[in-house]
């Protein structure tokens, strides 16, 4: 019977039905972090008992991590404990982990898939919601909360119901300056950020086709902001190609037998999908946030819409009707799981490259893992960044979220290659964050408002 | 508050909330506003209730949760997509260790409400015009009672009855007692490694 990836990757995993309907799902491969762990190793303690599978879960530092210096302790006080609580907890209970110190860490769903512990056909699991990534490769990959956590530390497992799948085909050609976060915010904004709540989003069609991983990653990581509990992409070459040869990942023949697994783990072309949706890749247009939800955007060319949310435009101080391109910016900020991989940094270092940041603008590079800094070391991109005006920091999730100390002061704007506009995500309660891809942020950081990025593209492009 | 006997995995029975209510009216409000990420520099949840809603309380005096006519409520009552966004169950852990039981809403994002189910909270769906009707006669009568009840789906208050059903998987998980799963998780292990056993990532390709 033809079947989608997710049910045959649910299939393989289930381990029974509970009482109440739910299913016992078996999880592959478990990620954790300092933030929304250390409750849960104090309730295994609680109730005695011990990890499952600990090889089977692994750990770095992101959320919380200083961005400018790593030595320890760290300055922040409160960033230092909780290293150090999960720095022990990870010894107690024999798990790995990449600390600050080690060349392997960085943002959790960048280093899942850089080490090739992210497969092909794994259930995957973490405490964050943009767990989702992992879908990009083709796994099954969920956000869950602290108790969760707990539950698959202690069982491995998660009591779980199936979701339903949405196909959503985005066929066409991406025209030059746009990118990944413009094809998920176009399908968040017109499917809603609550559209995909019992959904898991299934991406295809010859745009996506086209993607890299680490774009498929981009979209797959927003999957979250569209309601979508999980999002993912069926496993093709481009996956293979990309896993080949990754630390993690089957080495030799093993490799070519798992690729013969995953390959048959893609959904069947008539395989029953519970909503379609089709989405024109030609009509995409660099897309900016001008509200307080990721589905609050509009083409730059676009004004604001008429019916556009009162407390929305209240907060951010904007007008139905006027642009958003032109809206002055105070900081611009180039990371996150969202957009803070090499692919991203190289994007944005083209658009800098021979220009320099405004004067008034506060600008930041954050790259996604050690790897992702040393990577883009190697190619220059720091010089590039540097000689422009942006500070180039450490890894770790930073302004995304402003749980360190890099954070919005007052009432600034913030162009952001991050994936939430939320009130007060950036670390300021009054801040304001504008989405939108790398490359669109390093253009609003030349132009000290928000540009197109079309207009800034090198020439060889345009041409 | 709760009514029942311990169920099987150690967990209450959890068949009906009575008590008063909240009404927080918006939608898509997501769990950085329930509770900003500085608060989640910690390693325990003690505490949270103190911030609950912080940013969006200071910025609007007339915040429910700022009104004392509304201290003591059991029931939060909420608009659309309630606890969007970030996983973090700081936020419902919040909720929980302010008092909050049951939470009333016309639809609630899927992680946020598996870690309620998690904290023995469940989450009641019902229709705009009802949760709008509730949310009117609860702003207008703080004091009057709302009965949950998990088993028919219906929410009670005063005159006013509505249908706000609990997901069937989580309905069965609170009557019964087993919405916090990890003992039965645990209980039958050997199933657990057949499985790992079968993954040919684990097992090898």
């Amino acid at each position: 019977m033809p079947e989608t990836l997710f049910r045959k990757v649910w299939n393989a995993h289930a381990v029974r039905t509970l009482p109440s309907g739910q299913t016992q799902l078996f999880i592959g491969l478990h990620l954790i972090h300092e933030v929304t762990s250390p409750q849960a190793f104090d309730m295994l303690r609680q109730h005695g008992w011990r990890v499952a599978f600990p090889d089977r879960t692994f750990a770095t530092v992101d959320h919380i991590v200083p961005t400018d210096s790593r030595r320890r302790p760290f300055l922040d006080v409160v960033a230092e404990e909780m290293t150090a609580a999960l720095e022990r907890n990870c010894r107690e209970f024999g798990i790995r982990l990449w600390a600050p110190d080690s060349p392997d860490q960085g943002i959790v769903h960048v280093i899942g898939p850089q080490l090739g512990l992210t497969q092909p056909g794994m259930t995957i699991a973490c405490g964050d919601s943009h767990t989702s990534t992992h879908g990009a490769v083709g796994a099954i990959a969920f956000g869950i909360g602290t108790s969760q956590v707990r539950d698959v530390l202690a069982s491995q497992c998660l009591a779980l119901e199936p979701l339903k799948v949405r196909r959503i085909d985005v066929t066409g050609r991406l025209a030059p300056g746009v990118y990944a976060k413009d094809v998920i915010l176009t399908i968040i904004r017109r499917l809603g950020v609550q559209g995909g709540v019992g959904y898991a989003y299934e991406y295809g069609g010859s745009a996506i086709d086209r993607l890299s991983i680490d774009e498929r990653m981009t979209i797959c990581n927003m999957s979250i902001e569209g309601g979508a509990r999980v999002g993912y992409v069926n496993p093709d070459e481009t996956t293979f190609a990309f896993l080949r040869g990754r630390r993690f990942a089957p080495q030799g023949a093993a490799f070519d037998h798992a690729v013969r697994w995953w390959r048959q783990l893609a959904s069947d072309p008539d395989a029953p999908y519970d909503d379609r949706v089709a989405i024109d890749a030609a009509a995409i247009e660099p897309t900016v946030t001008w509200g307080i939800n990721p589905g609050q955007s509009v083409g730059i060319d676009e004004p604001i819409p008429g019916d556009a949310d009162e407390e929305a435009l209240a907060f951010m101080g904007f007008r139905r009707g006027a642009p958003v391109r032109g809206t002055k910016i105070d900081v611009a900020f180039i990371g996150s799981c969202t957009n803070g991989r090499l692919s991203d940094l190289e994007e944005a270092a083209r658009i800098v490259r021979g220009r320099r940041v405004a004067p008034h603008v506060k600008a930041l590079v954050v790259p996604g893992s050690n790897e992702v800094a040393r990577l883009a070391e190697a190619r220059g991109l720091d010089e590039v960044f540097r000689a422009a005006g942006f500070e180039w920091r450490g890894a770790g999730c930073s302004m995304c979220l402003g749980m360190n100390t890099d954070r919005l002061q007052g009432r600034q704007v913030c162009a952001s290659s991050s994936n939430r506009n939320f009130k007060g995500r950036q670390g300021s309660p009054t801040g304001r964050t504008l989405l939108m891809s790398p490359a669109m942020v390093a253009a609003a950081a030349v132009a000290g408002e928000v540009a197109d990025v079309r207009q800034m593209l090198p020439q060889e492009v345009t041409a | 508050m709760t009514t029942g006997a311990t169920g099987a995995a150690g967990t209450a029975r959890i068949r009906r909330i009575r008590g008063r209510a909240i009404p927080l009216r918006g939608d898509d409000i997501d769990t950085d506003r329930i509770m900003p990420a500085r608060y989640l520099r910690v390693v325990s949840f003690e505490g949270l209730e103190q911030h609950l809603f912080e940013d969006d309380r200071r910025q609007d005096p007339a915040h429910p949760f700022n009104d004392p006519r509304f201290h003591g409520a059991t029931v939060l009552v909420v608009n659309r997509n309630f606890g969007c966004g970030s996983s973090r169950e700081h936020a419902p852990q919040g909720l929980a260790r302010y008092g909050i039981r049951a939470i009333v809403g016309e639809s609630f994002s899927e992680i946020f409400q598996g870690n309620a189910a998690m904290l023995g909270i469940p989450c009641f769906a019902a229709s705009r015009q009802a949760v709008e009707a509730l949310q009117a006669l609860v702003a207008s009568s703080p004091e009057v009672m709302v009965e949950a009840d998990v088993e028919t789906g219906t929410v009670e208050a005063g005159s006013l009855q509505i249908a706000a059903p609990v997901p069937p998987a989580f309905r069965d998980a609170f009557l019964s007692g087993q919405w916090n799963p990890t003992s039965m998780l645990l209980e039958r292990f050997d199933e657990v490694r057949a499985v790992a056993a079968r993954l040919p990532y684990l097992a090898g390709f």
